[in-house]
């Protein structure tokens, strides 16, 4: 046998080193958080038997409830949820060109437009729909104007990442032909971005149901605020119902989303 | 057979497999492999020749029949039986089948798998005699630097070695080899079948080997295996296999 | 040939699309009219911004030990919920795997992700609070649930796109589920996992100040209070430093993704 290196080690030092301080990062964050959290023990050792006392009450779902106060609300957040994510393209599309590094040659409209994608997704819905309250007062506009600042950022983000990728080969050859600017970004960039547009419109419409179901707990319209009522009014029965329209719409909406997916991609 | 002389190598016997039912792969087959020396299986695609060496190991389910390995019939072995028959049998693969993502030293080790426990093998707490026979079967495939290098980053013809390497960790009772070759440029072929032969008979195990390169089997084989529509149609040597016999597997004449 | 037969072979009109921008135009129109949403009331309401932004400036950090001990608690949440939710949705994910997975047990289990996928993480919240009452604990269980079930989703569908080659190789040695596991499927996805984990802290720490608007803890409390309060200077405060968070956060996960690579 020769005095070849009959040592085998999975990791080198440096990397072994790199891994215990990852792992050390995370359990140290871990203890900070849980020695931070203040848990009163007496509600800990409760908490079962009182979530079970809670299901216990919303059953069985008051069905009857539905129609028409429920149906009603539900209506209303499809509509929050389609015209917010409508209404996020108007702001979306001119800022996502102008985020687009190959697109727009102007750095400091990026830096800009970045900025203001960057707001809009840093701010939750729920926070959006508290100002557009203080603005518009409660109801079914705000939370319009909640979803679709939320999905200004979410959306255009996702467009310009999807415009940055685009192969510069078309483009420089419409430029070649003398075309405008416009006419590069319509026939040159769209036919390359269309199939991802049409898929962040859709996933963002999908999430906007679901968002758009709470918004009504801060007084942003749909059927939040049905909920809001009954739970404090404790109306569980009626709470379940409720509960079980959103977990019905948001699964129905899911699955129109994959099926439309499938047929536009 | 008596209960003193327990038949070596491997029995096959009336081995049927139906992947949907009513439509067999395997037609009854019936096969003794003799304790040494080099088999080749040829035969068209989609002739149930893969179908046969995974049921040998039961990485594919038997419908009916009987597989004896130095006596013991490994049909009927489930759960931890199966794995402890599995580990005496070591399979080389068409497409390597390495975890890419993990190292040479890794892969060749993780034939050991069956022999050591869940958290030794989680933590890559293996012996010192399995490093260093690891190390040793690099060397004999001819890759003794690579150790440390992700199974990714070698070329195919490296990779069939380490895939070799790993089969051979099991110190296993009988090695197969699907297709070992057919994603390797000719001369890399030949070198990996001269290695593979070379090693098994050195270790003194039956290698039984689907090839669909019929020079390749001819050149290495000590036996000669043809199959086609899910049944045995030639056996014996390379010498006795002719024109014919190929028209007879293969079909037609043109490519001849 | 006329013009017009040409311009037809060249450009043939696609009557579904068109159908479906008509549609979805008309729909515009008329959910505008439902929500009673109008050009007076938008007129208004650009006024009342003014106002409301004049108001907010400038933000008011004198309450900045308020402010902090909000965050802070966020972050504790954030980082609790995410470690639950990881640690819960590994065998989740696993057992949703259909390639690895029984299928009662896979389709079982995918129910089981879509239902805790299904309910927002703050209706989740509400249910809580009103089980195990106000507090950091409601906000760590509600968003224990969202992350269980969004990671084990994205873990199954890891899962399932990985080489069965590799594992069938494992297999043939005479390992067992565990060795398999550990040998066949964690290296082809662990990078995958690390990455959705660090997402999934990522979007934890956003959800985590925002629990607190239904009372189960975090910055959010503090947010909603200032809010009712019309105190809209601290509310000022308050946004800036959550954008800050969650920017900081945002540019150090990218980082370790970076480092990952």
């Amino acid at each position: 046998m020769n005095a070849l290196m009959r040592e085998w080690q999975r990791y080198t030092p440096a990397e072994r080193f790199g891994r215990w301080a990852a792992y050390f990062i995370i359990v140290l964050a871990l203890v900070w958080a849980v020695r931070g959290i203040e848990i009163i023990p007496e509600f800990l050792t409760d908490a079962p038997e009182q979530m079970l006392d809670l299901l216990a009450r919303m059953w069985p779902p008051d069905l009857g409830h539905y129609h028409p106060a429920v149906h009603q609300a539900l209506i209303e957040t499809l509509h929050i949820a389609s015209l917010g994510t409508l209404f996020s393209f108007i702001f979306a599309v001119p800022l996502a060109l102008m985020a687009a590094r190959n697109i727009c040659p102007y750095a400091g409209l990026n830096a800009l437009a970045q900025l203001l994608l960057v707001t809009s997704r840093s701010v939750n819905s729920l926070v959006w729909a508290l100002i557009f309250v203080a603005i518009f007062g409660p109801g079914a506009a705000a939370g319009t104007f909640a979803i679709a600042f939320r999905s200004i950022g979410f959306v255009g983000k996702l467009l310009a990442e999807a415009l940055e990728e685009i192969s510069p080969g078309p483009l420089e050859a419409l430029r070649a032909t003398g075309a405008t600017n416009s006419h590069v970004i319509l026939k040159g960039a769209w036919p390359q971005v269309a199939p991802a547009f049409w898929g962040v419109a859709l996933f963002r419409w999908d999430i906007n149901i679901r968002e758009s179901a709470v918004l009504g707990l801060v007084g942003a319209g749909g059927i939040g605020v049905v909920l809001d009522d009954a739970i404090n009014f404790f109306q569980w029965d009626r709470v379940a119902t409720i509960l079980l329209a959103i977990l019905v719409i948001v699964i129905l909406a899911e699955i129109i989303v994959t099926k439309l997916r499938a047929r536009l991609i | 057979m008596t209960n003193g002389a327990v038949m070596q190598g491997l029995v096959i016997r009336n081995l049927v497999k139906e992947y949907v039912p009513g439509t067999p792969v395997l037609r009854g087959i019936n096969l003794t492999i003799a304790a040494q020396g080099i088999t080749a299986i040829i035969g068209p695609s989609g002739t149930g020749k893969s179908t046969l060496l995974r049921c040998i190991n039961q990485l594919v389910e038997p419908t009916q029949g009987e597989i004896r390995l130095n006596g013991e019939d490994l049909v009927p072995l489930k759960g931890r039986a199966l794995r402890l028959a599995r580990r005496r049998i070591g399979m080389v693969f068409q497409e390597y089948n390495l975890v890419e993502r993990l190292s040479v030293m890794e892969n060749v080790l993780s034939g050991r798998l069956g022999y050591v426990s869940f958290w030794r093998a989680w933590l890559r707490r293996y012996a010192e005699e399995d490093i260093a026979r690891a190390f040793e079967l690099l060397e004999a495939v001819g890759l003794p630097e690579q150790a440390t290098r992700r199974a990714d980053a070698l070329s195919g013809g490296q990779r069939q070695r380490v895939g070799i390497a790993r089969a051979l960790m099991q110190r296993p009772e009988l090695l197969l080899a699907d297709e070992p070759t057919s994603s390797l440029d000719p001369r890399t072929a030949i070198e990996i079948m001269e290695l593979m032969t070379g090693l098994a008979t050195s270790a003194r195990i039956p290698l039984v080997v689907n090839i669909h390169n019929v020079d390749l089997a001819r050149r290495f084989a000590q036996r000669v295996i043809g199959m086609a529509g899910g049944e045995i149609v030639f056996d014996g040597p390379p010498e006795k296999l002719e024109a014919s016999h190929l028209r007879q597997i293969y079909g037609g004449e043109d490519w001849l | 040939m006329t013009a017009s037969s040409l311009r037809q072979r060249a450009f043939p009109p696609h009557w579904g699309a068109r159908a479906a921008f008509v549609a979805l135009a008309l729909y515009a129109a008329y959910a505008f009219a439902q929500l009673d949403i109008t050009a007076g009331r938008l007129a208004i309401g650009m006024g009342e911004a003014g106002r409301f932004l004049g108001r907010m400036w400038p933000p008011n950090f004198a309450r900045w030990e308020l402010l902090l001990e909000g965050l802070l608690e966020s972050l504790q949440i954030a980082v609790i919920s995410s470690a639950l939710g990881i640690l819960l949705a590994l065998p989740l994910g696993l057992m949703a795997a259909r390639n690895l997975s029984p299928w009662p047990l896979a389709m079982v289990t995918r129910g089981f992700i879509a239902f805790c996928r299904s309910l927002h993480y703050v209706i989740v919240a509400i249910l809580f609070v009103k089980a195990i009452g106000f507090g950091a604990l409601a906000g760590v269980a509600a968003l224990t649930i969202a992350s269980m079930g969004f990671i084990a989703k994205l873990f199954a569908e890891a899962i399932e796109e990985i080489s069965m080659k590799q594992v069938e190789a494992i297999r043939a040695t005479g390992a067992g589920f565990g060795a398999v596991l550990i040998y066949g499927v964690l290296p082809q996805v662990a990078s995958r996992f690390v990455g959705f984990s660090l997402y999934q802290l990522d979007s934890n720490l956003r959800n985590s100040t925002l629990v607190g608007i239904v009372g189960a803890g975090g910055i959010g409390g503090t947010l909603f209070a200032a809010f009712k309060r019309f105190d809209y200077d601290f509310v000022a405060a308050i946004l800036l430093a959550i954008i800050a968070l969650i920017f900081l956060a945002e540019v150090i996960s990218g980082r370790i993704r970076a480092l990952l690579r």
